[in-house]
């Protein structure tokens, strides 16, 4: 049996017809074809799935897509403005925070929802934001630093 | 002002902006039209014989379409030492008998990963168990049961590395210390699991796009095992989630969903799962250490004998080369006269173990570094004087092995020195370990047998002067795109933006070795910037004529203009010549070749980078727990082409060698891992992570491009040992296996106020 949901992606609302069972990250992925958001574990342990659900970050693999029914969803292809980067992604490619990139749309997305709700928060705050996302690669401090130069400003918005 | 224009300067990678927008594709996220998923039936048995596979019920399952055993194979065994057809052991879909929890039985295509995976509860397999052994100290023993027939006390791999006069060196020393090691496994934990979608048409070629460090060994190896000429096979690397070592081996992705596909002429998709990538895929070998070191009274290192008894697992896989390369890693980075090693690598009932980012080196540089502390001690001298006493020197030859050019070691010893005057002094129960490390630039050896330059690229200039770079070169993470596109555009004189680098697809690429034994930006960059020269040349020569230069005059090219190098004002633009040269040229295109391998280098690598680390730790006393307060690198890497790439990979290294020093580890009951998911397996987060210092040293390394050499893997090499001799300073104990955990340091604690009672 499967059942109705509705939910905004990016701005986009969509209705589907899905199984109960269905996680949202599959619904991203698998039936949006929104493939910037990864999977890493399954479990909930390494955030490379996360994204924004009604102003929170949320690992997409542990929430069934009907509890996100009614939500707003932001992925990461819905961080920059079309063509237009987000500090955050400037902020990222100018301080290596990054480097196989598989960690990065979940990275970003718990970074986004941590400066959305705090935008001057300390190094112990940052690093708390992003404990729950595993990077095998950085070492993680680029992506402290990238993050603290957007707190402190070096990065505006365009429009 | 830096005499490059291009190379040298902090650059965004190129593949950032696909990266941070999710954009960038990789086989995780691919689907092809009319694809199947596959899923893989292993052992749960870590020794039995295959009596009989029933795979009907499993067929019949609607929305199966195919399910294939070891019968469905040619019969063949795959490894990548394939000068040695004894070391090619491994059958990845076992005929008759299985040798590790989760050596592959059976593989299933169906239309969902749900039904492939509910096909594999119908597959019936009938073992006969057989007793197992799991720690190479056993199976190496007289009576041990045999794993591999005919291999006689499971030895799967020797080697024995030898100079001087060790015997007669040891009557001369005034102090000889003999000291017992034991280093763990780790896990790679590529974010990105092992995956591969196939894809063999009617016409009989076979696609395989894949997540890997070598398309190009993937390409032959998957050629041998599925009988196919090696150009009817193309392997397409996209952007790849991570490797660390783990993928430039033939995996069961790749090879049971190129299996399937050739069944059923229909694209198949398998994606491992975290569980099989912890428990089914290779892993950091663990060591049994034995040392002998001796010196004179002053400090002068005078002999050192290592024995190293390895767990080689299941199969041989690339563990040879990490038993031949932690051999000679046990004399980095000190001048020994005397030397000598004797490795054996034994099969066991476990998961097979191989490559891991440093490759034999933080094993080697663990004990080394942890014995020379405790050598300096005892003699009563510093630990700084004792490595700057004994430690490498620029063109130094290792007898018989190896000839060192660029070495910055003593350099990075006074930085260090430096480093740590300016902590001052500690509080109580903190201490600062320092270790040294070196490490090579690419291997010399060529135990796969392949008659290909290690390393080769193509330059094409079209019309508009857009460069197309064609390599095999394997960006899996740490940034050879953006290097290798730095050192065409810097050899070329135009800017980055003007490269499109297309890499690691063999179907369109010059073969390449691939991302591994830090070999890429030397190997690799040595031959792109040879291509990049050879079109140079071609632009230049019809320059020449078109300026009417006198012939005593050198013409170059930089920041996109053509022009006599002592007079810049006169020349041409880039993007007017390059149209005339293939107006010239009857229409053609500029096409550039390049291509290396290392000649009269010695046995191990074309160049060496060294450097030395001290971590700062803080110790409870009372629970053994300890915090990494900061970690401190000295280096050098010869020139460095992207400074953002270095500082990226030199805290990646931290993050993960200060993990196999302090957390990560693979415990196992009768050959069953224990914590095969990212939730269990303990690794360094941003909370743990110590603050890092980087002290650049600089050298230039005359066999690399533009001077430089690695940066890859070295800097996983010195963590462990830091960690363990800075505990050492802090609270007195000393940790001989790791990793070092508070447990390990709590009973150390308790035993020495025991014995101080």
């Amino acid at each position: 049996m499967k059942e109705e949901l509705r939910l905004t992606v990016n701005g986009q609302a969509y209705e589907l017809y899905i199984k109960p069972k269905t996680l949202l990250v599959e619904v991203l992925r698998d039936h949006l074809g929104l493939t910037g958001t990864k999977r890493g574990c399954n479990c909930g342990s390494c955030g490379a799935c996360t994204v924004v659900l009604n102003d929170m970050a949320v690992k997409s693999c542990s929430v069934l897509a009907l509890q996100a029914n009614g939500g707003e969803v932001i992925t990461i292809e819905g961080l920059a403005n079309g063509a237009q980067l987000h500090p955050l992604q400037k902020a990222f490619l100018d301080y290596g925070a990054f480097q196989c990139g598989f960690c990065t749309s979940g990275m970003l997305m718990s970074v986004k929802a941590l400066l959305d709700e705090n935008p001057k928060p300390t190094t112990e705050q940052i690093k708390e934001g992003i404990d729950g996302n595993m990077c095998r690669c950085t070492g993680y401090n680029s992506i402290i630093r990238a993050l603290t130069a957007v707190v402190k400003g070096e990065y505006k918005e365009e429009k | 002002m830096s005499k490059y224009s291009v190379i040298g300067k902090r650059v965004r990678r190129v593949d950032g902006p696909e990266k941070v927008t999710g954009n960038a594709k990789y086989t995780f996220d691919m689907v092809l039209p009319n694809m199947l998923y596959g899923k893989i039936l292993r052992s749960p048995y870590p020794h039995a014989k295959i009596l009989n596979i029933d795979t009907s019920q499993a067929e019949k399952l609607i929305g199966v379409k195919a399910v294939v055993t070891g019968k469905d194979t040619i019969g063949r065994k795959q490894g990548i030492w394939r000068r040695f057809p004894e070391l090619c052991d491994e059958e990845i879909l076992c005929r008759t008998k299985v040798r590790y929890i989760g050596d592959p039985v059976a593989a299933v295509a169906a239309i969902d990963e749900d039904i492939a995976e509910e096909a594999l509860d119908l597959i019936e397999v009938e073992y006969e168990p057989l007793p197992a052994v799991f720690d190479p100290l056993e199976a190496i023993k007289e009576d041990a049961l045999q794993i591999h027939d005919g291999v006689e006390l499971n030895i799967n791999v020797t080697r024995h590395i030898e100079w001087g006069d060790v015997d007669d060196a040891f009557r001369h020393c005034d102090y000889i210390r003999e000291d017992q090691f034991k280093c763990s496994s780790q896990a790679h934990v590529c974010m990105e699991t092992h995956d591969a979608v196939a894809s063999f048409s009617y016409d009989g070629n076979l696609t395989v796009w894949t997540s890997t460090q070598s398309s190009y060994y993937i390409q032959a190896l998957l050629a041998g095992m599925l009988d196919l000429r090696e150009s009817d096979v193309r392997v397409i690397k996209p952007h790849t989630g991570g490797g660390f070592g783990s993928k430039f081996e033939l995996d069961s992705a790749q090879f049971c969903a190129s299996l399937l596909s050739m069944k059923l002429c229909r694209p198949v998709k398998i994606v491992l799962t975290r569980e099989e990538e912890f428990t089914a895929t290779k892993r950091r070998t663990p060591m049994y250490y034995y040392v002998k070191l001796g010196a004179k009274k002053d400090g002068t290192l005078l002999a050192k004998e290592v024995k190293a008894i390895t767990e080689g697992g299941a199969y041989t896989a690339m563990g040879a080369t990490a038993l031949y390369l932690t051999g000679f890693f046990s004399s980095l980075p000190y001048k020994y006269p005397n030397y000598r090693f004797d490795g054996y690598r034994v099969y066991t009932n476990t998961a097979p173990t191989s490559a891991m980012r440093g490759f034999g080196g933080p094993q080697a540089t663990f004990v080394g570094e942890s014995q020379l502390d405790m050598l300096a001690e005892a003699l009563g001298i510093d630990p700084i004087e004792i490595r700057r006493k004994n430690g490498m020197t620029p063109n130094y030859e290792v007898p018989g092995q190896a000839y060192i050019q660029s070495c910055g070691l003593q350099q990075c010893l006074e930085k260090i020195e430096a480093h740590i005057k300016e902590r001052g002094k500690l509080p109580p129960n903190r201490g600062i370990g320092i270790s040294a490390y070196g490490f090579m630039s690419g291997g010399i050896f060529n135990w796969f047998d392949t008659s290909y330059a290690f390393s080769a690229a193509i330059v094409r200039i079209s019309i508009d002067g857009k460069v197309d770079l064609f390599t095999g070169a394997c960006d899996i993470g740490q940034g050879s795109d953006t290097t290798l596109s730095m050192i065409c555009a810097e050899e070329l004189g135009v800017h980055l933006e003007d490269i499109r680098i297309h890499a690691a697809d063999t179907g369109i690429c010059p073969a390449d070795l691939g991302a591994w034994g830090s070999r890429e930006t030397l190997m690799n960059g040595n031959a792109v910037k040879m291509a990049a020269a050879d079109a140079k040349r071609q632009i230049l020569e019809f320059a020449a004529a078109k300026l009417g230069a006198n012939i005593v005059y050198d013409l170059d090219i930089k920041d996109r203009w053509v022009h006599l190098a002592d007079r810049p004002e006169r020349g041409l633009s880039y993007f007017d010549i390059v149209k005339e040269v293939i107006r010239g040229k009857d229409g053609e295109v500029i096409i550039g070749r390049g291509h290396y391998t290392p000649h009269r280098k010695g046995m191990i690598s074309p160049a060496y980078s060294f450097g030395v680390q001290a971590a700062e730790v803080e110790v409870d006393p009372d629970t053994g727990k300890y915090k990494l307060i900061n970690v401190a690198t000295a280096h050098e890497s010869g020139t460095v082409i992207n400074p953002l790439g270095i500082e990226g990979q030199l805290e990646g290294a931290i993050m993960m060698a200060a993990g196999y020093g302090f957390c990560e580890d693979q415990p196992m009951d009768a050959g069953k891992i224990l914590n095969p998911s990212i939730a269990d397996y303990k690794l360094i987060r941003s909370l743990d992570m110590p603050e890092t210092k980087i002290l650049e040293v600089d050298t230039y390394e005359p066999e690399g491009p533009f001077g430089a050499k690695e940066a890859g893997e070295g800097l996983t090499c010195p963590t462990a040992g830091a960690i363990g001799n800075a505990i050492y300073r802090a609270v007195g104990v000393r940790i001989n296996e790791l990793p070092i955990t508070p447990e390990k340091v709590f009973k150390a604690l308790r035993e020495k106020g025991k014995q101080g009672k």
